[in-house]
């Protein structure tokens, strides 16, 4: 089955929606609750990552019999060095979005840690696509 | 049919089949059949959530007759603080413990003595790095259930401590033994606030037993009361309430339990809010608290649905009260006169368990296939939850759609759409509507709401 949310880039007071959806449907499919939070938790700093970074995307979560793929694209600046921004404690993120507790480096390495697969494709100043797979 | 236990029912003539009661409930197992609610109860935690907005009281509970209290020799009441609060102020606390008397029992106890072992006890549980947090207290038994059926993540940070009833209820018969008692001449009657604690008390989560006889619904024990209370002089009843304390008198409202626990202790009233705030603990938004206190009604026990006092009232009358009672830890253990370390390894509870509530089944592949059927479905139908199929609202019909428990030809909108196209003969159509909702739906009826003599 699928499922499809928008994101707005910078409109934080919605951030975690789409996750929070997604853990309701798992939860209906008796999904092992640890795997459940650890799509959560991949769904919700990629999500983050497109509200603090670009302008706009779109979720699209597709899920199977034995596994739950999200992709997530979005408009915006793109990621200019992916083996620099994987590494734990790097951030662009600015001081606003800082400010409002996000942007601490940590968004990728939790997205890597949390999903069995992950392939992030990105073009300087036309946008990020962020492949993510976990198998039940 | 459903296997689960029923405290809690429906009068068929006096349900007008309005809906309010369906639009509330927080586990969507309410649905209008035949003009009448009909409660799925293998869904219900029972909140009492429906009995609070039915306009006509038609939700009774299932409860125990109070005469079969006199099968035993020493009958104890073990009842919350919050029905003192219940009493015209003129009733003094003798006064009304001699009405208790009066009506047939030979002990009466408030349940929330002797608290500080409760409290030393709960403390442990949160000392313990092993406990997960934030710990959520076991105190309201619908909160219990809703996480068991919508949260059973969560059901790990449940504090497996008894509540206070069952303190008492320990309390009283170890104290009445050292009196010379026999265990099966006792007999233990709990009077409820609501139904959510006539099921924790029936069939207790967490205990494979309950240790009360019976049950006795608190609105008809005030009344019983109020028959034969004096307001005249009475005995000094003062050392039936000496292991009582200002933590106790106030144990049942909000903050009562949160104020005393943890480093930081939150806590929740009414059922809905609960819900939101639980969606929020499971997806790890809730951080740095390591205490939640949670209760289905608003104002605590205060607003239980078996009361009848203004809750606001009760609150107030209860927080002047405490202020006569001292503190839980000043209360000298001999005053206690049984051995508090016994009574303590009696509150542990064994471990709640999940008790997922699965809509579509449990088997993944099947319940995919209905899910994705009912999204399907939801395309269609207006989104309005107008409720006028049966059902809370459109995705709840859906979910009904797809378990075979309702047709698209329900929802009303869809009606009026397949009349326009000439797919349905109108009075086929208004013959589908008579199914749901009775044939009396639609004759003039002078006792519905905002009927003669009853004000806009």
């Amino acid at each position: 089955m699928k499922l499809t949310f928008d994101i707005q880039g910078g409109d934080f007071t919605h951030a975690g929606f789409p996750s929070s959806e997604v853990k309701k449907v798992l939860k209906q499919l008796n999904i092992d609750g640890k795997t459940i939070k650890r799509i959560v938790i991949a769904l919700y700093e990629a999500e983050v990552n497109v509200v603090a970074h670009a302008w706009k995307g779109v979720i699209n979560v597709e899920i199977d019999e034995n596994k739950i793929t999200s992709v997530l694209e979005d408009e915006g600046p793109g990621i200019p060095d992916i083996d620099l921004a994987m590494q734990a404690g790097y951030s662009t993120a600015s001081k606003k979005v800082r400010d409002m507790g996000f942007g601490a480096g940590m968004g990728l390495p939790n997205m890597k840690k949390n999903t069995d697969e992950l392939v992030i494709e990105s073009e300087v100043g036309v946008g990020t696509k962020v492949k993510m797979v976990n198998y039940f | 049919m459903s296997g689960s236990p029923i405290y809690h029912a429906l009068d068929a003539s006096k349900c007008i089949g309005c809906t309010h009661c369906m639009k509330s409930c927080p586990t969507e197992a309410i649905r209008v059949v035949n003009g009448l609610a009909v409660i799925d109860y293998d869904r219900c935690v029972y909140c009492g959530q429906c009995h609070r907005v039915c306009p006509t009281n038609a939700f009774y509970v299932v409860q125990d007759d109070l005469a079969m209290i006199h099968s035993f020799k020493y009958r104890v009441i073990l009842f919350p603080s919050i029905m003192i609060g219940q009493f015209p102020e003129k009733y003094s606390e003798d006064q009304i413990y001699d009405g208790l008397k009066k009506v047939g029992f030979t002990h009466v106890y408030e349940v929330e003595q002797p608290l500080q072992v409760l409290i030393d006890s709960v403390n442990e549980v949160l000392m313990d790095p092993e406990t997960p947090k934030p710990a959520i207290s076991v105190y309201c038994p619908a909160i219990v259930r809703i996480i068991q059926a919508r949260y059973p993540d969560l059901t790990g940070n449940i504090i497996l401590r008894k509540a206070p009833h069952n303190l008492a209820a320990h309390f009283a018969i170890e104290r009445l033994m050292k009196e010379g008692a026999r265990r099966e001449e006792i007999g233990l009657f709990y009077a409820t606030p609501c139904i959510a604690k006539i099921a924790a008390v029936k069939s207790p989560v967490g205990e494979t037993e309950s240790i009360v006889d019976g049950i006795v619904n608190m609105n008809q024990l005030y009344n019983e009361v109020m028959k034969v209370i004096s307001d005249k002089n009475v005995p000094d009843y003062s050392a039936e309430r000496q292991n009582l304390s200002c933590e106790g008198i106030t144990w049942s409202l909000t903050r009562g339990e949160s104020c005393h626990f943890g480093s930081r202790g939150i806590a929740i009233d009414g059922i809905h809010n609960a819900v939101r705030f639980l969606e929020r603990v499971e997806n790890e938004q809730v951080q740095g608290f390591d205490f939640i206190e949670m209760r289905a009604c608003d104002q605590g026990c205060a607003s239980g649905i078996l009361l009848s006092g203004n809750r606001f009232m009760t609150v107030e009358r209860l927080e002047r009260r405490a202020k006569q009672y001292p503190a839980a830890k000043d209360i000298q253990p001999e005053v206690i006169k049984v051995n508090t370390a016994d009574l303590k390894e009696k509150l542990v509870l064994e471990p709640i368990l999940p008790k997922p509530h699965f809509i579509f089944g449990k088997e993944r592949v099947k319940a995919m296939e209905k899910m994705t059927r009912a999204q399907r479905i939801v395309c269609f139908l207006p989104g309005i939850d107008c409720g006028a199929c049966g059902a809370p609202n459109c995705h709840a019909l859906a979910e009904d759609m797809v378990n075979n428990k309702a047709k698209m030809s329900d929802c009303i909108f869809m009606q009026q759409q397949w009349e326009s196209e000439g797919r349905i003969a109108p009075a086929k159509a208004f013959l589908n509507v008579q199914k749901k909702w009775g044939t009396d739906r639609f004759k003039a009826d002078c006792n519905k709401r905002g009927k003669r003599n009853e004000g806009f």
